[in-house]
């Protein structure tokens, strides 16, 4: 389905943030923002729930501290225990220090790498992904937001997004 | 213009009178002479109903008798001391978070700088009976700090101790006394300037003050950083003067900053609950909260390193540390790990639990309790050894000390406006927003 969608571009992160939040206040539809870099706050001034990705990371930390255990007291206790420094490895709450810096690690592997799958792919990245952003000048020093043209007036809705400081608006044909 | 509240007053006072008394109590019921503690342990052994005593025994029991009598007289003075000490430290780690911030020109923190230099007015008073107590420990009213006694260094003597001796050229009661005075003068001379540039700066405006606040924070900084780690040689790693841990001054610095960025934090909230300290919002005690967080995972951090290690190579001059600590405070040994590392994990890792209010002077409790009770453990093996119990003497003195910081906290917070309206980075820090 084609629908038609607005794109507006601004030059200035500042001048886009108050876009967006008079953009909002007027009751157009934000579809999306494309910036070069991360612009502080933008999620929540375009109304985005709260991210996730937080908890699944807490979780994925979890995760990794059981293997870890799990994993240590396989190796060291129940398959080939060795007697390290005049420490044997009899039981694992013994030994269980020496094994501290493991559950580090790996709660922190699991976590980190785990959070950052997630969010490739919450975010549909993958390799060989065909570039979303419908302005190449916004990987470099443009900021383009996309407004929903819905029902509104186009020419009102040019007008306002003008006032909002962008230096470009474009009516597009938005493939889906 | 803040002015203290007679409740507040009232409050504190009651603290100190009762804990004044707890400590003189403690005081008067220590033992006075080994007949005492012979007395006290027939009465227990009466007690438990074992009324016979082997021949063999009896030396042992002299012996017995003797390190009791001397633990038991120690136990109200280490009380003492560590009440003094932890709330000392307090202000320390507080002087040295705001030395921080000026040498690092943060843009968040100065509507927080009042509040950090109320907590810093303990710091006269608390450097004052630091030093008194470590004097009377010099001169011989108590004997808390074993490596003072002469004989041990005295080869004639049957006591000599071939390792305090090697470490004379240090351990030694004039250099003791004169260290102490000098990590104390510096201490306060910053914080004496620091405070007094502050204050111009309201006053004239411009950058000529902050510009010389910078610098001397730069150079306090170096001299912090230095005099903390020796300090903490000798008012703590001292307790066990056989024992040495390369990474102690960074272990206590840990504690102390944590235990000091709490209280800056819980004084904040108490003060906004109050209606003053209007510019500071949930964000700013977003970031102190999040330096609870992160201090007390360094603070682990550097308990694990030290523990692990010594731990693993099992070196028996290095291990006795942790066996008297694992086999005597068991219980509290691993207790406040728990406290200091467990519940500000569980508790200040979500972003949005760090801007409530009531859970961050929860977790904040829990962190000064823990702390305190690190204090304690790394004092009381050295001092009364296994003979230690919480009682009088231990909550009488962290009462007193507790009203004493409170009073002298609350009312400098009343010599100076809320706001320190001179600092240029004053109106970032308003609209400070995370």
């Amino acid at each position: 389905m084609a629908s038609k969608v607005i794109h507006a571009i601004y030059t200035d992160d500042d001048v886009l943030m108050q876009a967006v939040k008079d953009t909002r206040k007027a009751h157009y539809h934000i579809g999306e923002v494309y910036t070069p870099f991360p612009v502080h706050g933008l999620d929540k001034a375009m109304g985005l729930a709260p991210t996730r990705l937080a908890i699944t990371s807490f979780m994925y930390g979890v995760v990794g501290l059981a293997v870890s255990i799990v994993m240590m007291n396989y190796i060291m206790i129940e398959d080939w225990p060795q007697d390290i420094g005049g420490k044997p490895s009899f039981s694992y709450i013994q030994n269980m220090p020496a094994f501290v810096p493991v559950m580090f690690e790996l709660t922190v592997f699991f976590a980190a790498h785990l959070m950052v799958i997630t969010f490739y792919l919450r975010s549909k990245l993958w390799p060989f992904k065909q570039a979303e952003n419908p302005d190449v000048r916004t990987t470099d020093d443009h900021f383009l937001m996309e407004i929903d043209v819905e029902n509104h007036s186009i020419e009102e809705l040019s007008k306002f997004l003008q006032d909002t400081g962008a230096v470009e608006v474009n009516l597009v044909d938005k493939q889906e | 213009m803040y002015t203290l509240p007679n409740k507040l007053k009232l409050f504190a006072i009651i603290f100190m009178v009762v804990g004044a008394l707890g400590m003189v109590v403690g005081l008067m019921n220590a033992p006075g002479s080994k007949e005492e503690v012979k007395e006290m342990l027939a009465n227990q052994e009466a007690h438990h109903g074992e009324s016979s005593v082997h021949a063999e025994e009896v030396h042992h029991d002299e012996e017995h008798v003797y390190h009791l009598y001397h633990q038991l007289q120690n136990r109200p003075w280490s009380a003492i001391y560590v009440a003094a000490f932890f709330f000392f430290m307090i202000a320390l780690g507080t002087l040295a978070f705001y030395a921080i911030q000026h040498a690092s020109q943060a843009g968040w923190s100065p509507v927080l700088f009042r509040v950090m230099e109320g907590i810093t007015g303990y710091l006269l008073p608390g450097s004052i009976i630091m030093f008194l107590l470590l004097a009377l420990s010099v001169f011989g009213v108590n004997h808390i700090f074993h490596w003072m006694d002469p004989e041990l260094v005295n080869p004639e003597s049957d006591k000599y101790d071939y390792l305090v001796a090697g470490k004379a050229a240090w351990l030694n009661t004039p250099g003791f006394l004169i260290r102490a005075a000098i990590y104390l003068t510096g201490w306060n001379l910053y914080r004496y300037f620091s405070r007094k540039y502050t204050l111009k700066q309201d006053e004239e405006g411009g950058t000529h003050w902050f510009k010389k606040n910078f610098k001397i924070s730069a150079v306090f900084l170096v001299f912090f950083i230095v005099t903390e780690s020796m300090m903490s040689w000798d008012w703590i790693m001292g307790f066990d003067p056989h024992w040495f841990s390369t990474l102690f001054g960074w272990y206590v610095l840990a504690g102390m900053l944590v235990s000091a960025i709490t209280v800056i934090a819980m004084v904040a909230v108490f003060l906004k609950s109050q209606g003053y300290l209007e510019y500071v919002n949930n964000s700013h005690i977003h970031d102190l909260a999040k330096f609870m967080f992160g201090f007390s995972i360094f603070w682990t951090y550097l308990w694990f390193s030290q523990f692990m290690l010594i731990w693993y190579a099992n070196i028996p001059e290095e291990v006795t540390y942790f066996v008297s600590r694992i086999e005597d405070y068991n219980l509290l040994f691993f207790g406040m790990v728990a406290l200091n590392f467990v519940f500000p994990l569980l508790l200040l890792m979500n972003s949005d639990f760090k801007r409530v209010n009531w859970l961050v002077i929860g977790t904040g409790v829990l962190i000064l309790a823990g702390h305190y009770i690190d204090v304690y453990v790394m004092v009381m093996p050295g001092t009364v050894g296994a003979s230690w119990f919480i009682g009088i003497p231990e909550i009488g003195a962290m009462l007193f000390f507790f009203g004493l910081f409170t009073y002298i906290v609350f009312s400098s917070l009343t010599k100076a406006p809320l706001l320190a309206k001179g600092s240029p980075f004053l109106e970032e820090s308003k609209h400070f927003h995370y």
